[in-house]
């Protein structure tokens, strides 16, 4: 079973291989299951890391390069880990025309880093997506799983405080 | 059920109204119910979007149908006690007019009057999680009309006759296409339903799912019956985690209910249905892209024909339809052909739901008659233009639409007129743009969306929309070339008739549509280097206007690189900067040209240093005087 070490010196094991296992062998029957493996697997490791990847092309008989075609050809996949919290801004039609282009750019300013960075203490990541489906909102943002609307770029330190 | 309940109030769950809080105030009226002692008699409910999502959180309460808008979880309690106890209803909560009349009922209110909701039916009046609901409202009925009284050839008829077409994007008659699928011969056969929404600005399959979700299921079920397929497939894009939730949740009570699964209705029909969530490629739209994404696959598309229709799923006969195309199927049985086709125009038959978003003073979901001019929509349903501003285009189709000009707001809205305007329905999203929206700027947007989207497969969609950004790019950073717009119309049309799929054939839509309506906005870009708008920042500049600068600096303070300083009199007498300054000099005055503004005459005036300012326009919003000008 693979195990890691603990800062504190103390082997802990890391179950989520055996996790990892169970959801394959709950879609593996289905046709077309590498997509949901995938979701699952991101859901529980954070993100795809290449040993996750081989492990899903292993179990389900698969060429790597066909997990790995799969993993980067979906921009919800991700093979680096993001950070704890993750900033999406909407970047849709309704939104660029009401702004959100600002809201960006006041993002990359108030956490130093580019679209696709995460902060170096881990706790953000910023993305950009095209639409969230609250339009009707718009400049719409999403910390997480909360979605705000019609914000507004001075407001953006007031709404990452609530995330500190 | 069993219980009865004096009234009901629906509160909005829609994704506009739960990212508004409308979560908060459903609790805190619970708790006031619970507190009053009224839980027994009056139930909550979340219902899905009601349309007016700009109003959100939104809420009605039943019996008498009294419309809130912009609940907090404070109104509560008045809420319960005036309203629910007393019989008064609140009203700071009611709907105001722009004339400031007071509307209490919800079909009073202009922008649901006008709607006629077929598709969006039970959105915003049922409980979508609770099957029973839909059940009450003819659910299911169609599905056991069309298994216990008609003939597959018999359901494929009515939809035909109907005059039903897809509501995806292209239009494509529903019938005809249920037919071929119906004729073809391979098995098993597939029924798929197209939710991945890929149009940015468009969010009418969301509400339909989180809203009514078993209308979908319905529907697909009726397909499979019509065409002989028992096992269907909804492909949900993963930004919509509510509607897969709600979907999931449909089905399963739909499984329980026996309207899925095995010998439905004692009619020996079986019917399997599966959600299949996206990953965040908006090709993934495109029928044969989605159909390898289901598949396990990079969701790139294939040449077509063949088409879904005789190889789709595993290389089987598969019908794809889009989320709004099933929904309307339910009730084209229970009413009939003749019903549906006598709405909407000639050759576009029913309603369409539309999108409002962007700078319209009412944004949300509509459903109107087809053939509704795009003024009734903006203006009358609308409410018009956010702050009383110009209509200068609303943008349909997304990113293989066009765009609509003031001249041609008495558009009907149908299919074929659309697509002779160089625009086209698309999937519903209508965003509405003022003059503060620059053309070049919006083809841009677009132009690098689809080149993100971009699945790579084909050289011209890959390439060639490259190009063209490039060349958007470089008109939009005041580098454009005398010939470029030429240049942009020949590689768009070279695109649109040598790329692969859909994506890339539409791809040079947007831009070949503004340059056809708004040609002047390109040669001011190009020619005078000037963004009439103000909206592409290398094109625009700050500056300080000296008869309104208080001098308060803080401006200067809030600037990012320093681009603000301080300068003196003498200074901008000699550079003429300044409204002050400049009208003077028109009248030839030339001593005291900066007659002391209404500032502070102890501190310095201050000016803006073009070569630093990065344009941010963090002065503009700042300056609580409006002393900074963009021009
Ligand atoms: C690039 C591209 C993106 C598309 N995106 C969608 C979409 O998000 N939703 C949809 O229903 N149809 C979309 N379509 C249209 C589908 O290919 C297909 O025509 C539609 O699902 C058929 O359903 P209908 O006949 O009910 O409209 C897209 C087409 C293209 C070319
Ligand atoms: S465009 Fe931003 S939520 Fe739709």
């Amino acid at each position: 079973m693979p195990t890691a070490t603990c800062r504190c010196g103390e082997t802990i094991v890391d179950d989520r291989w055996e996790k990892l296992d169970e959801i394959i062998e709950k879609h593996r029957a289905k046709q077309g299951a590498l997509i949901p493996i995938l979701h699952e697997a991101q859901e529980l490791f954070g993100c795809l890391s290449e040993d996750v990847q081989l492990k899903v092309a292993h179990a389900l008989g698969i060429s790597p390069a066909e997990v790995y075609g799969v993993a980067t050809f979906y921009s919800f996949f991700t093979l680096k880990p993001r950070g704890k919290h993750k900033i999406a801004v909407c970047l849709g039609t309704a939104c660029y025309v009401r702004g959100a282009s600002e809201l960006v750019r006041a993002l990359k300013e108030e956490l130093g880093v580019e679209v696709n960075g995460t902060t170096k203490d881990g706790r953000f990541t910023l993305e950009v997506v095209r639409c969230l489906g609250a339009c009707g909102l718009a400049p719409v943002m999403m910390i997480g799983d909360n979605v705000y609307g019609r914000v507004k770029p001075e407001k953006i330190p007031e709404i990452l405080k609530e995330y500190q | 059920m069993g219980v009865l309940y004096r009234a009901h109030v629906l509160v909005c769950g829609g994704a506009g109204c739960v990212s508004s809080g409308c979560r908060a105030v459903q609790e805190a009226l619970k708790s006031e119910l619970a507190k009053q002692g009224l839980d027994k008699e009056i139930k909550v409910v979340e219902t899905g979007c009601m349309g007016s999502c700009d109003l959100g959180p939104v809420m009605v309460v039943y019996p008498e149908g009294v419309f809130y808008r912009k609940v907090r979880p404070e109104d509560a309690r008045d809420i319960v006690q005036e309203h629910l106890l007393k019989g008064r209803p609140v009203e700071r909560l009611l709907y105001h007019t722009s004339q400031r009349e007071i509307i209490q009922q919800m079909e009073d209110i202009d922008f649901f009057a006008k709607q006629r909701k077929v598709v969006l039916r039970n959105c915003g009046i049922i409980d979508p999680e609770d099957i029973t609901e839909y059940i009450a409202r003819d659910g299911y009925e169609a599905l056991a009309r069309v298994l216990t009284e008609m003939t597959p050839e018999e359901v494929i008829d009515v939809v035909k006759k109907s005059g039903l077409r897809g509501r995806g994007g292209a239009g494509f008659p529903t019938g005809l296409k249920w037919e071929f699928c119906a004729k073809a011969t391979g098995r098993p056969k597939y029924v798929v339903c197209n939710a991945d929404e890929g149009d940015p600005g468009a969010f009418m399959d969301r509400s339909v799912l989180e809203g009514d979700p078993h209308s979908v299921i319905e529907a697909m079920a009726i397909a499979g019956r019509a065409i002989g397929s028992n096992q269907g497939f909804v492909y949900v894009r993963a930004e919509y985690p509510l509607a897969i939730q709600r979907l999931k949740h449909a089905i399963a009570q739909a499984y329980d209910y026996g309207l899925l699964g095995k010998d439905i209705f004692g009619t020996g029909f079986d019917f399997d249905l599966e959600i299949r969530v996206g990953a965040g490629a908006f090709v993934c739209g495109e029928e044969t892209a989605l159909l390898a994404s289901i598949e396990g696959k990079r969701g790139m598309p294939r040449p077509r024909p063949p088409f879904p229709a005789n190889e789709g799923l595993w290389g089987k006969p598969t019908l794809i339809n889009n989320v709004e195309t099933y929904a309307n199927i339910p009730p084209i049985i229970l009413n009939g052909w003749e019903w549906f086709a006598g709405i909407g125009t000639e050759k576009s038959k029913g309603t369409k739901v539309f999108a409002l978003a962007g700078k319209i003073a009412n944004t949300g979901l509509v459903e109107v008659p087809m053939g509704t001019t795009l003024r009734e929509i903006v203006y009358d349903i609308g409410g018009g233009i956010l702050g009383g501003k110009k209509f200068k285009a609303a943008q349909t189709g997304g990113p293989s639409g066009g765009c609509i000009p003031a001249e041609h707001l008495d558009t009907p809205m149908e299919y074929d007129t659309l697509v002779k305007l160089g625009a086209m329905m698309g999937s519903g999203g209508l965003i509405v743009m003022d003059e503060g929206t620059c053309m070049v700027d919006i083809a841009k947007f677009f132009l690098q969306f689809t080149q993100d989207e971009s699945c790579g497969k084909c050289i011209p969609c890959r390439e060639g929309t490259r190009a063209m950004l490039d060349i958007l790019t470089r008109i939009t950073e005041g580098r454009g070339r005398e010939g470029d717009i030429e240049l942009l119309e020949h590689l768009g049309t070279t695109i649109k008739d040598t790329a692969l799929c859909g994506l890339g054939q539409t791809a040079p839509n947007p831009v070949l549509s503004t340059i056809r309506y708004f040609r002047h906005e390109y040669e001011a870009h190009i020619r005078e280097k000037r963004c009439p708008a103000g909206v592409c920042a290398a094109l625009v500049h700050y500056e300080i206007l000296q008869d309104k600068c208080k001098r308060c600096g803080l401006c200067r303070r809030s600037c990012p690189v320093d681009a603000i300083e301080e300068t003196t009199e003498a200074e901008l007498v000699a550079a003429g900067v300044g409204a002050a300054g400049a009208d003077m000099q028109a009248a030839g005055a030339s001593q005291g040209a900066i007659s002391q503004p209404a500032s502070s005459p102890k501190r310095k005036p201050l000016f803006i240093n073009q070569e630093r300012c990065i344009k941010c326009g963090v002065c503009m919003r700042e300056c609580r005087f409006q002393a900074i000008n963009r021009c």
